[in-house]
């Protein structure tokens, strides 16, 4: 049982999940159903801040909320069905999905009780991060460190997951060549609120990435962040500008340079005889070879998202000039 | 009562997965299976991060007059996983795209219907490549 305001907090959330996710499946205008899910990320990241996970909560808020409601809008442009989402009644999709839900319930009833402190995920591993990330990498954030750090070699393995889906998105459909028009699209009110804006949401993006090992942050959130701010240009001055800023060539070199900023950290341990990624051959002390390690690490996935983002709502957006 | 409220999370979480498996098997547009997906996935975050937390545990940034931290674990796995999991939508997103170019719908029963006859099919290739 968890302390009584959380749970009151978590069981209003749910509730509102479910009442959310209703809501999608009824409506059949597609636009409607993309903002609703939007919402849907929101809640889940204010769930996530209930359940302690700070990290990810601000992960969920970027990404979940930010940057896939654009993506989902802009592939409702393209598709240009919004109307159309009938929904099939299907009475076998139904038994099976009830007979399906009925098991799974059928297995929670082994589950240890929510916030159980002796539940066997509790007892391996999370002690021994906790413990070894003040004694050997000494930063604040013990999400950062494992992150960073003791699983470094399953995060490289996502950063090239992103990566790999950044070019399969530019194989589908291709960057398009996008010439900025005369002159950009007049509207005083848009232009003085956003430009301050944007260079606040890339001073916040540097500040998530390079605070990481002390607060909620790192590259994953700062690479986001810091696309959402050209993507906010791009939507409000036009793709044509957006692409004199940040040429879509220079994009899929970035995010491969982030991707190889990672991967050479690791091969630099190897040169003085330690294993793959391990960070304690960057310095002469192992601590601050941590901090080094951890750094460079995180700014090679800052820089892959953040190009992988961008490079992924460039060719979203440069579609219909493809023709 | 403790044990009803103790896995309520979990009850919740197989409800909303269900949801989003029947959003994928009912509808008939692309998209919305897709925002089906997304909840089917979503729904696996909230149980990682359920079993995550510790009764009066804080969030895993030591600090001190804490002893009791949430276990950062499933954090770090969800963490990365949500931008996976929204660079594989984006991929999902990218090939709806592409089946709107080329059979000019998003719907599957059209597009099952366009495959089924042939004429179509044919005339419609040359789009693809």
């Amino acid at each position: 049982m968890i302390g009584n305001l959380h749970l009151i907090i978590d069981v209003c959330l749910l509730a509102f999940l479910v009442l959310i996710v209703f809501a999608v499946m009824k409506v059949t205008n597609l636009f409607v159903a993309t903002m609703l899910f939007g919402i849907f990320s929101f809640v889940t990241a204010l769930l996530f801040l209930d359940l302690d996970a700070v990290d990810v909560a601000f992960t969920e808020a970027a990404v979940g909320a930010g940057f896939s409601t654009v993506l989902m809008l802009a592939a409702l442009r393209l598709s240009g069905a919004v109307e159309n989402a009938k929904h099939r009644h299907s009475a076998l999709g139904l038994f099976i999905v009830v007979l399906t839900g009925a098991a799974l319930i059928y297995g929670t009833s082994d589950f240890p009780n929510m916030g159980d402190a002796n539940a066997p995920v509790q007892l391996h591993l999370a002690p021994e991060f906790i413990q070894l990330t003040q004694e050997k990498i000494d930063i604040p954030n013990v999400v950062t460190a494992v992150l960073a750090s003791f699983r470094g070699y399953d995060t490289f393995g996502e950063t090239v997951v992103i990566f790999s889906a950044g070019v399969a998105v530019l194989l589908l459909l291709g960057m398009g060549h996008v010439e900025p028009k005369n002159e950009p699209e007049q509207n005083m009110v848009l232009w003085v609120v956003v430009k301050p804006f944007i260079a606040l949401i890339l001073i916040f993006g540097l500040y998530v990435q390079f605070h990481g090992d002390f607060g909620a942050g790192g590259g994953f959130q700062a690479g986001v962040i810091f696309a959402s701010g050209m993507i906010l240009y791009s939507l409000v001055f036009g793709e044509g500008y957006a692409r004199k800023v940040i040429s879509s060539r220079i994009l899929p070199r970035l995010a491969a340079l982030g991707v190889l900023i990672y991967g050479v950290t690791g091969l630099a341990s190897l040169l003085w005889d330690k294993p793959f990624l391990d960070y304690n051959a960057l310095s002469s002390n192992p601590v601050s070879g941590q901090h080094m390690g951890i750094l460079l690490v995180e700014a090679g996935v800052g820089l892959a998202v953040f190009a992988t983002v961008l490079l992924i709502f460039y060719s979203f957006s440069g579609v219909n000039h493809n023709e | 009562m403790n044990e009803l409220l103790g896995h309520f999370n979990y009850w919740i979480v197989i409800f909303l997965m269900m949801m989003g498996l029947y959003m994928v098997i009912a509808s008939s547009n692309l998209i919305k299976k897709l925002i089906g997906i997304s909840v089917f996935q979503a729904s696996v975050f909230i149980l990682y991060i359920t079993f995550g937390k510790i009764t009066e545990g804080s969030p895993p940034i030591i600090r001190d007059n804490v002893d009791v931290y949430s276990n950062p674990l499933p954090h770090v796995l969800i963490l990365t996983a949500i931008v996976v999991g929204v660079a594989t939508t984006s991929v999902g997103l990218a090939l709806i795209v592409r089946i709107k170019e080329a059979y000019g719908s998003t719907d599957e029963d059209d597009i099952h219907d366009m495959d089924d006859n042939d004429d179509f099919h044919i005339k419609n290739n040359r789009s693809i490549t």
